[in-house]
């Protein structure tokens, strides 16, 4: 316990409904956090666990489509898995594991201390994680989601089974139950990201260390920061249309039911008008990742920073304008369907000129073919075939023959698996030791990396043959004599291939953690300024904050010479333009600025609190209350929102950090 | 192919470098071998890279221009990337750093510009057929389809359909437009809450959605009479959505004609034997509540499928099960027994029916010619 926290227990006030927390470490600690590693790091495992948890079900999909006339899962059990595969992916395991990385790194990244609201930080955590255990509680009450993640009404109004409408009771109610899970459950997930997104703008825009101007930050903040902005533009529509939607199946409002007036292509064009922006929001991350990876392992500067920084801005822009093209087989018209199909082309190209930029990083640089490269790597690879792919949907009269194949699963998996997963993990396996302290095991990366570069083509690679035959998507079974049946047993053995990837992921994780090589701060020869602080960070990331004079500013203080002559390291303590004892030989200076020593005891960190995970626990009661029927309804509502207002009044009545003295 | 360098020319750094190349020489080429083997499929049912009429055709075309210009970029980005990771890779060697490049404003121009200009190269036929599929043809046989959970409605409106009904398999004559009108309803004709589904026969044309409280349209022609194409709902619609299939029968427009008449004509309903008394149960076990047949009085609720005619269709209950000499009866019987297990979320209702009355109902709606 270090003397500035015991200072904070003694002069703890009580005006407040509990006493402040204090501790810094131990188990409950995790629990009144606001500490943006520790926040980071909980994102991590929970997005992981429910990654593993979307895993199982795509192993069950495999499964059952292993071969034709298959019995293994019931139609309605298949339909909940694979909503259920594409709701967890996306809202619960991609989404949180880049808000993993944002948490952790932004800002040591930035050179700051914590994010601009610590305590929102936390609440963004909470609301997550009881978005999950929410919508997932549909096992204990009549069943999950079962209308796809895109849950086009009024498939979601009337539901899959027609015959519950002829008999009328109780099975009716389950679909209402699932399809409330559904809106209400996206709709708290949509709360966090909202909120973390804010955080993240205001974070990037204020808390920069001195001297970072925009065009100085690194890469990946650069992705963040853009990433925040189309959160925070793309949730607020989802978030309409759910409201909408809880509305139509829960109270009998009629926005996408044509029986009352409603339009049901109202719900397509808000669903994806959120939806494809969601896209980027799910693999700019990775691409931040990818650029930041590369250089380091190249020896070189990512090639074409700023073209990087307007390709994204450009993709942020245009990816806007391009949401019908889920809709081209809708029937929007000659008009609509030219001008997206356009927009479409033409996001290829930013698209593009990341590629190239990533190829001319590594072009003359001298590759070191770490775990972490192979997976940045093996995006560019990957994610080229799926933008190519992708291509081939602009050309709309071809488009009303893949949409709804297979074709469009290989394609997006080739995106989102090819894209941002491998993005993740080579990520995971780039800071990992920043964050531990310890390297991850090389020869188990590479293991890993291969099984599930194998395994993952094995899957994904055969699905566009599948599409182009016929094959759509969404079936749970299909007929002996299509031509289907070999590819889609060898796709399920692509998917095992994948699982034993995953799992020596895990093993490497767990032996690692603990047994792993020491890694110091900076064991790639890294690049930006999160190397300089030592790996794990303390709490206060940097005992003193860095002076930033340059985009890739570490590398700077640690390399002197530009232009032809390759530039040389600087012998420890000759530059005195910045502080050496930082810089130049970060291994000789740790133990001066190890967490507890006593100089930094003054550095001002915000407080733990209780509040934002009170007012997270009062959101799933009150969705809950809504699934009920009279009197439990109104009860959890009322109990729900008590808890959630006496999170958010004690949430006010706190100081953000308790005085030290 | 160049010829092989003889080995032991070069540095050792050149050496690795060829080899690396002499890989690359062999495994594009092969990779593209496979690549195109296993898209070649051997006429597959529904397999739209073999397209067999003028609208899937068209399509076509326009992805064998992009095709191409796919596996070039992809060719190209994809050798970039290996030469790069086994020429660059580090060395034990390497003692200075590499040159520090920041990037090349030409570049950059470059590989913005080109790729723009090969968009909008494709742009050009892209939009053009978009607008060329919209249009109404001339003289079509005019179809309207209803799709609903979990089969297709096709009601011939034309002058010479004669308001034919039929139910999944979609009889059209050869080297004339068909002009689908399409509407998705609930139960009855008259529900218009129905779930979106979408009509997509590949090899004809590709798919259009059916969208509830719109009307949708698509146009087609084959070209080839004596083929069946097969086709299969593409919206997901709910639990039996993979086992709502179709299938287009192209035939001569003599034979089109023929088949207008038969279906027009109603049905004989048959006086005597367990087939009379199926006829009799298809009143008592309320199947008439749902189900038209022509001639039979009474019946003329569209819930269900039309039945007038329902032993000349190849397949039943959505286009799934046999209804041929050898399986037929038993297909319809276990169909009949218990239409969810087959069907899962059909609105065919379990009416527990006894082995007694069920071979009768079977007898009589094999009479349906």
């Amino acid at each position: 316990m270090s003397v500035a926290a015991e200072h904070r227990t003694a002069t703890s006030t009580r005006r407040n409904m509990f006493r402040r927390p204090t501790s810094e470490t131990g188990f409950w600690s995790w629990f009144t956090t606001v500490d943006h590693k520790k926040i980071g790091i909980m994102y991590f495992v929970t997005a992981f666990f429910f990654f593993l948890v979307g895993g199982v079900e795509a192993i069950l999909i495999r499964i059952q489509l292993a071969q034709p006339e298959m019995t293994f899962l019931t139609a309605d059990q298949y339909n909940q898995i694979f909503t259920m595969h594409g709701l967890t992916m996306i809202f619960f395991a991609v989404m949180p594991l880049g808000a993993a990385f944002f948490n952790y790194l932004l800002p040591l990244q930035l050179g700051a201390r914590d994010v601009a609201f610590p305590r929102l930080n936390a609440l963004s955590y909470w609301v997550f994680l009881a978005a999950g255990i929410y919508i997932y509680s549909g096992v204990l009450l009549g069943g999950l989601p079962d209308g796809g993640w895109f849950n086009y009404a009024p498939l979601s109004l009337i539901g899959p089974n027609p015959t519950d409408i002829l008999e009328a009771g109780t099975a009716t109610s389950q679909h209402v139950s699932r399809m409330v899970l559904y809106s209400v459950g996206l709709q708290i997930a949509g709360i966090a990201s909202l909120a973390s997104s804010l955080n993240f703008i205001v974070t990037i825009l204020n808390m920069r260390a001195p001297g970072m101007t925009l065009m100085r930050m690194p890469i990946f903040t650069w992705m963040i920061f853009i990433t925040s902005f189309l959160i925070l533009f793309a949730m607020p529509i989802i978030g309409v249309a759910l409201w909408q939607l809880m509305f139509d199946v829960r109270y009998g409002t009629s926005f996408f039911n044509p029986a009352g007036g409603g339009d049901p292509i109202l719900w397509q064009h808000m669903f994806w008008l959120f939806g494809h922006p969601e896209v980027y929001i799910l693999i700019l991350p990775a691409f931040g990742i990818v650029s930041e990876i590369l250089p380091v392992f190249s020896r070189k500067p990512l090639f074409g920073y700023t073209a990087m920084v307007f390709s994204a801005i450009a993709i942020g822009i245009l990816g806007w304008g391009v949401w019908a093209h889920h809709m081209f087989a809708a029937g929007l018209g000659p008009i609509a369907n030219s001008a997206f199909g356009l927009s479409t082309m033409f996001i290829a190209v930013p698209t593009g000129v990341k590629i190239f930029n990533w190829l001319g990083t590594m072009w003359g640089g001298q590759i070191r073919l770490k775990t972490p490269m192979l997976f940045a790597a093996g995006l560019v690879g990957m994610f080229t075939i799926g933008g190519l792919s992708g291509v081939s949907h602009a050309i709309v009269p071809h488009n009303y023959q893949q949409t709804d194949t297979y074709y469009v699963v290989a394609h997006f998996h080739y995106v989102l698996f090819g894209g941002a997963i491998f993005g993740l993990f080579g990520g995971t396996y780039f800071w990992f030791p920043k964050v531990t302290g310890r390297l991850l095991h090389d020869g188990l990366g590479k293991l890993h990396f291969l099984l599930m570069f194998v395994g993952f083509n094995m899957t994904f690679g055969p699905m566009h043959i599948l599409g182009l035959w016929g094959m759509p998507r969404r079936i749970y079974t299909y007929a002996d004599g299509m031509g289907w049946n070999f590819w889609n047993l060898f796709e399920t053995v692509g998917a095992f291939v994948i699982a034993a990837g995953v799992l020596v992921f895990m093993v490497n994780m767990v032996r690692s953690v603990k047994g792993g090589e020491i890694a110091g701060p900076d064991p790639w020869d890294a690049r930006t300024v999160e190397w300089m602080t030592p790996s794990p960070p303390p709490h206060y990331n940097f005992a003193e904050i860095p002076v930033i004079t340059a985009r890739d500013e570490f590398w700077h203080r640690k390399y002197v010479g530009e232009g032809e002559k390759p530039p040389v390291r600087v012998p420890a303590g000759a530059s005195s333009d910045h502080d050496p004892a930082v810089a130049a030989t970060p291994d000789q200076s740790l133990p001066a600025h190890g967490p507890g020593h006593e100089g930094h005891a003054d550095i001002h960190m915000p407080s733990p609190s209780y509040y934002p995970l009170v007012a997270a626990i009062g959101l799933p009661i009150m969705g809950w209350g809504i699934l009920m029927p009279g009197a439990w309804q109104i009860g959890l509502l009322a109990v729900g929102g008590l808890i959630l207002l006496a999170g958010l009044f004690g949430w006010v009545l706190e100081p953000s950090a308790e005085e030290t003295h | 192919m160049k010829a092989r360098r003889p080995r032991g020319a070069g540095s050792v750094g050149h050496q690795r470098r060829t080899a690396g190349r002499r890989v690359l020489r062999w495994a594009v080429p092969l990779g593209l071998a496979v690549l195109l083997a296993g898209c070649a499929g051997d006429n597959l049912p529904q397999d739209f890279l073999a397209p067999e009429g003028p609208t899937a055709r068209a399509q076509d075309r326009l992805w064998n221009i992009v095709f191409w210009v796919a596996v070039a970029v992809f060719v190209l980005v994809q050798t970039m990337l290996v030469v790069v990771l086994i020429r660059f890779r580090a060395r034990p060697t390497d003692t200075q750093l590499p040159k520090q490049t920041h990037g090349n404003v030409k570049l950059e121009v470059v590989w913005t510009i080109i790729p723009a200009l090969i968009l909008a190269f494709i742009a050009v036929p892209t939009v053009r057929l978009i607008f060329e599929l919209a249009a109404a043809p001339e003289n079509p046989v005019e179809v309207r389809v209803v799709g609903k959970q979990y089969w297709w409605e096709f009601e011939y409106t034309g002058e010479e359909g004669q308001g034919v009904v039929t139910a999944n398999e979609l009889v059209i004559p050869i080297n004339r437009p068909v002009r689908l009108s399409m509407e998705s309803t609930g139960q009855a004709d008259s529900d218009p809450l129905g779930v979106i589904h979408s009509f997509w026969v590949p090899k004809l044309a590709g798919k259009q959605d059916v969208v509830p409280g719109h009307t949708r349209h698509l146009t087609f022609m084959a070209e080839e009479a004596g083929v069946t194409y097969s086709g299969q709902c593409a919206e997901f619609c709910g639990l039996s959505h993979a086992n709502m299939r179709m299938a287009v029968h192209a035939v001569e427009p003599a034979e089109f004609e023929a088949f207008i008449e038969e279906q027009a004509t109603p049905a004989d309903i048959p006086t005597s034997g367990s087939a009379a008394r199926g006829a009799e149960l298809f009143t008592e076990r309320q199947c008439i509540g749902c189900h038209a047949i022509n001639g039979y009085e009474g019946a003329a609720a569209r819930v269900g499928p039309d039945l007038t005619h329902f032993a000349g269709r190849e397949k039943f209950a959505g286009y799934m099960l046999d209804n041929d000499i050898n399986e037929g009866a038993e297909n319809i019987s276990a169909w009949l027994k218990d239409p969810q297990v087959v069907k899962p979320g059909s609105q065919m209702p379990d009416l527990g029916l006894t082995d007694e009355d069920t071979a009768d109902l079977v007898e009589f709606l094999r009479t349906l010619q």
